[in-house]
């Protein structure tokens, strides 16, 4: 019931109505508490997924480079990420002088909050969300692209010229990247005929040749590159390139202030990979739908099980390339976005439209 | 709790909102100016959502906040505009700023009168849960509204080929310009020889 426009004061019988709503307001202060609880267990899940992001990350270049990673603290080093958190903690946060110090502090925040924020409309299996709305993926998207405040006050509120250099480059290459995945969310969108989350996961039923990743191949591969982009990583993270401009747009930042920008990328990264997973991956959804005793043996597995997997493959993906693959050079970055993913995405929505016109194949036909 | 807590975010935001509407134009310094339009964006975005209207509110974000602004930021940052005190002699602009003003006030005013908000005559929709907005919106602007909507998308092109214009202005000559396909198609034969040359005897 919206009634918030009663500037001339609420009718007696509504008053009446207030009146006889408050037996049920223990009922509704359980409720509140209920999903506090819940956000909170996605936010400490969150936190550990991306303190053993970092072990991961230094772990995995650590054996592509054939070299062991951490392995002091803690047994195999799996107690190397607290130690790096309370390091970080302890650390003093100096404020440049001449630095704009609201925005400075605002920043960090501003980089964690909406990769937070995205998390509220994951599905995790079927019925298993914060919040199912209607407008899942656009509110996602809405969420990432609010991600490039942080970066950009970061840069300019420093007062230094790395930093506004980085912020500058960083939200250039954003805003690029940012149209190829939203027109790769498209095709997926035309696919599913539905912008929830999870009508597009259970559209994708009936075993991994139906998943989206198939028949929206050069989207799926679109968007993954543009999730590498949006992210500022290897090979496009020329907004911290630290053989140019030292350390982009966080190189006034020290202590916990530097710890939210890494958390907040960390996260991030996350979050698009469990977006790939749900939009092209099949979700929650088991890969051996539709054989016939595979199906069966692994029936009892959860669906969570499997879209963790599938999420964990996309953030191997993202360290696999991080550790192959050399930095783009800024013109190229602009080249690749615009001149090659753009007309691709284009190309393949037209694609789309006649598929679903025509009912191409298992995945349009319905 | 639920009529309490979307009037607490109602009242709330609305506050934020004038707030920051105020601060774009008190503020002195254009990039402080910039990111108060954004908070005022965003909590016009907040109100949107309230009325249900969830995929206007969340364009709004990524078009406005997420592309938009930044281009904007992005401009004032480079521009490293000189923040110096305020300039002196706004007297001879005053009579004009109060007759703006006061056109402005008398246009609200008769636009925005306490009839047309009544809260008996003008009933808010509400929608069911499986409403949904966005498919809502899609068949009236693919149909009733085709042809308006392909005007501005055609506005928008001319818009963009003309702001190219201006700023291109041909190649120059000597450009260090990188063509892809030529890199590709170049062979060993191109670049390198390869020279015999008979070892000299001492």
């Amino acid at each position: 019931m919206i009634r918030i426009y009663d500037f001339k004061g609420v009718s007696n019988q509504e008053k009446k109505n207030d009146f006889s709503k408050r037996e049920y307001s223990v009922q509704d202060l359980l409720l509140l508490v209920w999903i506090v609880a819940k956000v909170l267990l996605v936010v400490i899940c969150l936190l550990g997924v991306v303190a053993y992001l970092t072990l991961a990350e230094r772990k995995v270049i650590g054996f592509i480079q054939s070299r062991i990673g951490p392995n002091r603290v803690g047994p195999q080093g799996l107690l190397q990420p607290i130690a790096d958190a309370l390091k970080l903690l302890q650390k003093e946060i100096i404020f440049p002088t001449a630095s704009n110090k609201y925005l400075f502090i605002i920043a960090p925040i501003l980089t964690m909050t909406p990769a937070l924020a995205a998390w509220a409309v994951i599905p995790f299996d079927q019925g298993m969300m914060l919040a199912n709305i209607n407008a899942g993926v656009l509110f996602l998207f809405a969420m990432t692209s609010l991600g490039v405040y942080g970066v950009l006050i970061s840069g300019w509120s420093s007062n230094s010229k790395y930093a506004l250099f980085g912020a500058l480059r960083a939200s250039a290459q954003t805003i690029s990247y940012e149209i190829a995945m939203g027109f790769a969310l498209v095709g997926v969108l035309m696919a599913a005929d539905s912008m929830n989350l999870q009508e597009i996961v259970l559209r994708q039923q009936g075993g991994i040749w139906h998943w989206y990743w198939l028949p929206l191949l050069p989207l799926f591969v679109v968007y993954w590159i543009s999730a590498m982009a949006e992210t500022n990583r290897a090979p496009f993270d020329v907004s911290e390139g630290e053989s140019e401009i030292v350390a982009g747009f966080h190189v006034e930042y020290s202590g916990m202030s530097f710890a939210l920008f890494f958390l907040g990328e960390y996260a991030n990264m996350a979050l698009l990979s469990f977006v790939a997973a749900l939009l092209f991956m099949g979700g929650w959804l088991s890969p051996f739908e539709g054989i016939p005793f595979l199906a069966q043996a692994f029936a009892w597995v959860p669906g969570i099980i499997w879209l963790i997997l599938k999420a964990s493959f996309f953030l191997f993906l993202y360290l696999w390339v991080r550790a192959t693959f050399p930095r783009y050079r800024y013109d190229q970055i602009m080249y690749l976005g615009w001149k090659v993913l753009i007309p691709v995405t284009i190309v393949w929505i037209i694609v789309v439209g006649f598929a679903i016109q025509f009912g191409v194949g298992p995945w349009f036909s319905h | 709790m639920g009529l309490i807590l979307q009037q607490t975010v109602f009242y709330a935001f609305s506050a934020i909102l004038l707030f920051s509407a105020a601060m774009v134009v008190l503020s002195i310094n254009p990039v402080r100016a910039v990111l108060f339009l954004v908070l005022a964006f965003f909590c016009a975005c907040i109100l949107w959502m309230l009325l249900q209207a969830e995929f206007l509110a969340l364009v709004l974000i990524f078009v406005y906040i997420g592309a938009v602004m930044t281009l904007f930021l992005f401009v004032i940052m480079m521009l490293n505009l000189d923040i110096g005190p305020p300039r002196k002699g706004w007297l001879p602009y005053l009579p004009l700023a109060v007759l703006v003003l006061g056109l402005f006030i008398i246009a609200a005013v008769s636009a925005l009168k306490p009839e047309y908000f009544d809260p008996d005559v003008y009933q808010v929709v509400t929608q069911p849960e499986n409403y949904s907005n966005t498919k809502a919106l899609g068949a009236v602007l693919y149909t009733e509204y085709v042809y308006p909507f392909e005007l501005a998308a055609v506005l928008l092109l001319v818009a963009i080929i003309s702001a190219i214009c201006l700023a291109f202005r041909g190649k120059r000559p000597g450009g260090k310009a990188q063509r892809i396909s030529e890199q590709l198609v170049v062979r060993r034969k191109d670049r390198v020889s390869l020279i015999n040359m008979p070892s000299e005897k001492k």
